[in-house]
């Protein structure tokens, strides 16, 4: 492993290479932990991705098959398309939102903006869990204060919890709710590392706040506006505790995603090998978002 | 997005605004837009603030009053009952501590185990290390939740099935924590090290000596983050333990949400409960969390 000796010999190569023993050191402990609690277990998932183990005794190499029951099984199917669903109406909702607060938050005509911030942080100390736990409790069919206010204004009560399509929607905006705080502090940082001065032209020039808005700060915080749709599209796809603790993938299972899925194949049922195949359908799927994002950054940056 | 009005269109399409208009002078105008950005703050923040705002209220409507209807925003008769229930009852005092153990010790590691690989990464030369780098980078692509029954399997033939430290240990490695600390570490100028190797340090030393110290801020705030992350933890605790004595609180919230009935006066006061140590956290050590420069591949 210590090339040190052979590197020390000969003339010096290149600078700082000499070193090896200390940053072996430095980094032994990620490496070990890198090891057991990543590359064994994606090793032997993908293994076992062509079985029919069950998490103990023996167990037969079954080939392709859980891959081809997965495509044929409309219960996947099902999570699947609901899982791409939430993706595509929390995360655009998530940008939208922190994208305006933050703004809001470092404009210096808002007033009371340092109080202001504290309030939009909050959610983020709540856990998914007991976010669950409140917006369930604020989209009560019979008892939630929503309901409550919506038949004061002389409206009927929505079905809030029994309509699969607006339970989604209620486990959106709180997906959306709780995940602003953190993009907000990516456009904080971002929007206040945008040279005044940029802004100072443009209002000499003319243009207005929102002209402002579209010219300036949209494309100079495109790589942090990419971080943050990355981030919130790989947390969306395997979003977890707020669906169980919000409705449990209801009503019924009609909104199960696919980390419920796989829980449940896995864990419920005891298919350890067809559970590693969702698992593996659910990587792949998370790699082609990162791949495909980081392309279109790539375009985007060079234009 | 600062205001609501509208700007005077300015040499549409190409940009940029090249016209030599005259700037918007006008103290009205300025007034205006401070007005409407406040209010348009303000009716965020309230929508923001006011589901919290009702949750902790309702936590201490006395059981019977939490549905009567009129809803009440202020509990006419407060009571900490749902809290000393939820406390007593639901074994809470047990999941507290249960949790506040996991949280100390993987955020301990965390940040050691953190601050070693990003110094190495940031301040040494070797292909390997580039090759490391990509591995963690692939920590974040394949996120834990995705291999949830393989990284079972491997935690229970390890032996850690049922225990905190089935918990703890896979949690350690974040990629987060070796960015932060990477990026931070290459902002020390280099000049220090060779300054202490021409002093004839020796290359941990330099480490333990002069970079453990200056890193001080970045630890804080690795610490913090860590520390909310661990602490909301659902998933893994839920899978690696079955027995009630070793529950978190968040599978203690759960398990109450799961019963056939909901107490919603236990939840609530458990709820709120699990709340107190990151709103403590985050009052003490408010300006880290807010400055937190996290910019590169944020994974919990």
């Amino acid at each position: 492993m210590t090339k040190r000796a052979s590197a020390v010999s000969a003339s010096p190569p290149r600078r700082r290479s000499k070193y090896t023993l200390a940053p072996l050191v430095l980094i032994a402990a990620n490496v070990v932990l890198f090891s057991l609690f990543f590359v064994w277990p994606a090793v032997i998932g993908l293994v076992y991705s062509f079985t029919n183990y069950t998490g103990v005794g023996a167990f037969q190499f079954v080939g392709l098959d859980n891959y081809s029951n997965l495509f044929g099984d409309s219960t996947f199917y099902d999570a699947l398309s609901r899982t791409l669903l939430y993706t595509v109406l929390v995360v655009p909702l998530n940008f939208v939102l922190s994208l305006l607060i933050a703004n809001l938050v470092v404009s210096k005509q808002a007033k009371g903006s340092s109080v202001a911030r504290v309030v939009f942080f909050v959610p983020w100390l709540i856990s998914p869990i007991v976010v669950g736990v409140l917006w369930r409790w604020l989209f009560g069919e019979n008892f939630g204060l929503i309901n409550y206010v919506i038949e004061k204004l002389g409206g009927d009560a929505i079905a809030w919890q029994s309509n699969a399509d607006l339970s989604l929607g209620v486990v959106v905006m709180a997906g959306a709710w709780w995940g602003t705080a953190f993009s907000m502090l990516l456009f904080i940082a971002a929007i206040k590392n945008v040279p005044t001065s940029y802004y100072e032209a443009a209002s000499l020039d003319g243009a207005g706040p929102w002209r402002q808005f579209i010219s300036i700060t949209l494309p100079s915080i495109a790589p942090t506006s990419f971080i943050v749709i990355l981030l919130n599209t790989i947390n969306a796809m395997k979003e977890y505790p707020l669906f169980v603790s919000l409705n449990n993938g209801g009503p019924g299972t009609s909104n199960n995603l696919l980390v419920q899925y796989i829980y449940q194949t896995g864990f419920n049922r005891g298919q350890i090998g067809y559970a590693s195949a969702a698992s593996f359908v659910l990587m792949l799927i998370l790699m082609a978002v990162a791949v495909i994002q980081l392309i279109v950054n790539r375009r985007v940056e060079n234009r | 997005m600062t205001t609501t009005d509208m700007p005077r269109p300015v040499d549409g399409g190409s940009g940029r605004a090249v016209s030599k208009k005259r700037p918007r002078g006008g103290r009205s105008g300025g007034l205006r837009q401070a007005v409407s950005a406040t209010t348009l703050l303000w009716i965020m923040a309230c929508l923001y603030g006011l589901p919290v705002l009702w949750f902790v209220l309702s936590s201490f409507k006395p059981a019977g009053d939490l549905f009567s209807l009129p809803l009440t925003v202020l509990p006419h008769d407060p009571t900490l009952s749902g809290y000393s229930a939820a406390w007593d009852s639901a074994n809470f005092s047990q999941y507290f501590v249960n949790t506040a153990i996991v949280c100390v010790i993987t955020t301990i590691l965390t940040v050691g185990a953190s601050c070693c690989t990003g110094y190495a990464l940031a301040k040494y030369d070797n292909t390997w290390l580039k090759v490391f780098f990509i591995c963690i980078l692939a920590t974040t692509m394949l996120p834990s939740e995705v291999m949830l029954a393989p990284e079972f399997l491997v935690v229970r033939d390890l032996g850690l099935y049922n225990s905190l430290g089935g918990i703890i240990l896979p949690a350690v490695l974040t990629a987060t924590g070796c960015f932060m600390f990477r990026q931070f570490f290459l902002t020390v100028p280099d000049e220090l090290i060779e300054a202490a190797r021409i002093d004839g340090a020796r290359e941990l030393s330099i480490f333990l000596r002069i970079m453990v110290p200056v890193s001080r801020p970045i630890m804080l705030t690795l610490a913090i983050l860590s520390f909310q992350w661990r602490w909301n933890d659902y998933i893994w605790p839920l899978l690696m333990l079955n027995d009630p004595s070793k529950f978190t609180v968040q599978i203690g919230i759960q398990s109450l949400v799961g019963a056939q009935n909901i107490n919603w006066s236990v939840l609530l006061g458990g709820s709120v409960i699990s709340m107190i140590p990151l709103i403590l956290v985050f009052l003490v050590f408010q300006r880290y969390v807010m400055n937190a420069n996290i910019n590169a591949g944020l994974k919990d």
